[in-house]
């Protein structure tokens, strides 16, 4: 590797490795223990925990059907389908929130008759908090689950069919622990962005201790009035983040995401 | 209680009109190079592609004839396949794999895992029912994916180059015991295969494809013997002989003695392509040629600007050379001939 370029590429480990530096140096370590008890910071993890979760449920659940729809169907227009369904993986979450709120806010384009005729009001709810995550999480399930059915061997699903197996059945015992590996790296990927999601949610879900404030808002929150907090919040968030990443590398990332044929 | 079907379909490049039959017990190879249709015949016999026209009734049941909208999907119909490289489920222990059939159509899993165990015996594959189909050789995997196939109860099976996966050392030997599966087997069977020596080991009958149209149909001896164009004669048309081979040596049933070079001991297949073949009127002399027979010319064919020379000898054999040449020598049936072939242009293939 020439010097010039390994230079360059040391300044960019520097450039993303400095500010955690700089997170872990300004961190009170002595009193850290503290604030991760504290009720603030247990109530936003939860509540992070449990709609991240949730997201992450509903992103594999229509998800993986969409990436279906996206490799295998020959529905026309399914490139402008993949692009509307990713386009919030490149959108501001701010503006996510936004269209979620005037989708589905009281005086929204569903919204209005959820209000009307069920009762339902969805914005500043913990369940709002969910579809927001949603929104800005299932792309990263959808494509790479696709990528992984564009990959499969489809040879595979013939033979089983020819076996007297129908398409569902095949579906469940032949292409799903195929692109398992995939699946569970969508899924994950899903998850950490669900995680870390914080536009989209404040914008459609606001920030209410408890029902809607999970970690990223609370850290946000806490910058002002008590930045200490803040930076444990943050080296929480950062910690889960890394190990998914590292976890992911070393299990997900390294296995081809298809059979394998006999070795002949 | 066969199979009848005629086959048109355009699949990109390739323009597929073919007819065939089959009957119950009988073994059709169909013949041809790569891309000249034969896979994608099986395909259609599996529903795994639809025809444009035509139809296929398997045991008096239409199962694809889009004139009437028929269309019966591969799991419904009574088929099984092996295919090229096997395509065992390799996140699923052997026995699963061949319990998998019988699965799919709901038979309760213990029945199931029951039955697939007693093909595995069957195949000579009983202690590798734990394992994953990687650890498994070619042949192992190709006697796993013909039990997978069998033990669903199909009555028409389809074999797509079962052997082509395999390294020559291992072929002989898995063609023999493919042979022997398949002989059990009482149903329909349709092999595709680019080798005529797996259709001469293994078929009843051969169709030659070429380009997606059968050129040309008929038992394995007719079709060598009276190739009716030049690309079956390059394909088939060769001199297949069977013997056992002793020290460089192999002797025919009737006691014929062909030198062949590079023969391990053992049966042995021996192809004699028709223009290695030299005839002359007089016994060669001085020659490097190992072997050469005395005989009559049976019959002459020609073929553009080639002949066809029908040779009785110790071993029958079939001789091609030019127009020009059968000309200056003036070859007619009746005549004797002398019938000379290196040693080294016979090609061997363990039986």
């Amino acid at each position: 590797m020439p010097a010039p370029a390994l230079l360059l590429a040391a300044i960019a480990v520097a450039f993303f490795a400095l500010p955690l530096i700089g997170l872990l140096w300004r961190a009170p370590w002595s009193s850290a223990w503290t604030y991760l008890t504290s009720d603030t910071a247990t109530t936003a993890l939860r509540l992070s925990l449990v709609c991240s979760l949730w997201a992450t449920a509903l992103s594999v659940v229509f998800g993986v059907p969409l990436a279906w729809l996206l490799a295998r169907s020959g529905v026309p227009g399914r490139g402008v389908i993949r692009a509307l369904c990713t386009l919030s993986m490149v959108l501001p979450p701010v503006v996510g929130g936004v269209a979620l709120f005037f989708a589905l806010g009281r005086r929204g384009l569903i919204g209005q008759y959820l209000d009307r005729w069920f009762d339902v009001t969805l914005p500043f709810t913990t369940t709002a908090v969910v579809i927001a995550q949603t929104f800005v999480a299932m792309p990263f399930l959808v494509i790479t689950v696709e990528a992984a059915l564009r990959q499969l061997d489809t040879r595979h699903e013939d033979a089983s069919r020819t076996l007297g197996a129908s398409r569902w059945y095949t579906f469940r015992r032949v292409t799903l622990p195929a692109i398992r590996p995939a699946l569970v790296a969508g899924a994950v990927l899903s998850w950490a962005r669900a995680l870390g999601e914080f536009g989209a949610t404040i914008t459609f879900a606001g920030n209410f201790p408890g029902t809607t404030q999970t970690m990223p808002l609370a850290v946000y929150l806490s910058l002002e009035s008590n930045p200490e907090e803040a930076i444990v919040l943050a080296i929480v968030l950062i910690v889960v983040s890394f190990a998914v990443l590292v976890g992911l590398r070393d299990r997900w990332f390294g296995q081809p995401g298809r059979l394998r044929p006999v070795a002949a | 209680m066969t199979l009848d079907a005629s086959i048109t379909l355009q699949l990109g490049a390739l323009d597929l009109d073919v007819e065939l039959t089959v009957a119950p017990g009988e073994l059709l190879a169909l013949l041809g190079p790569n891309g000249a249709g034969k896979s994608t015949v099986l395909r259609a016999l599996a529903g795994l592609v639809a025809l444009d026209g035509g139809h296929i009734v398997t045991d008096g049941i239409v199962v694809d004839d889009p004139s009437a909208d028929v269309f019966v999907e591969p799991e419904d119909r009574p088929i099984g396949m092996v295919f090229q490289d096997y395509l065992l489920f390799e996140h699923m222990s052997v026995l699963e794999n061949v319990a998998y059939g019988l699965r799919a159509r709901g038979t309760p899993r213990r029945e199931a895992r029951a039955r697939a165990a007693e093909w595995l015996t069957r195949v000579g594959l009983g202690s590798y029912s734990s394992q994953r189909p990687r650890a498994l050789s070619g042949g192992q995997a190709q006697r796993a994916a013909l039990a997978r196939a069998l033990a669903a109860s199909p009555r028409l099976l389809l074999l797509d180059e079962p052997l082509a996966a395999l390294d020559v050392g291992t072929r002989a030997t898995v063609r023999r015991d493919l042979r022997r599966h398949l002989d059990t087997f009482d149903g329909m069977r349709v092999l595709v295969t680019h080798d005529p020596v797996d259709a001469y080991a293994l078929a009843d009958r051969v169709a030659i494809i070429e380009a997606g149209r059968i050129v040309q149909a008929g038992t394995l001896a007719e079709v060598t013997a009276h190739p009716r164009s030049r690309y079956v004669s390059d394909l088939v048309g060769v001199n297949l002989i069977t013997g056992t081979v002793h020290d460089g040596i192999l002797t025919t049933p009737d006691g014929a003695i062909v030198v062949v070079a590079d023969a391990e001991p053992g049966p042995t297949y021996a192809v004699i392509r028709p223009h290695s073949v030299t005839l002359t009127r007089t016994p060669p002399t001085g020659t490097s040629a190992r072997n050469s027979w005395p005989g009559t010319i049976t019959d002459i064919d020609r073929l553009g600007d080639r002949a066809r020379i029908g040779i009785h000898a110790a071993i029958p054999l079939t001789a091609e050379i030019t127009v020009a040449a059968l000309h200056d020598l003036d070859l007619r049936p009746g005549d004797d001939i002398h019938a000379t072939v290196k040693a080294t242009d016979i090609e061997i293939a363990p039986a």
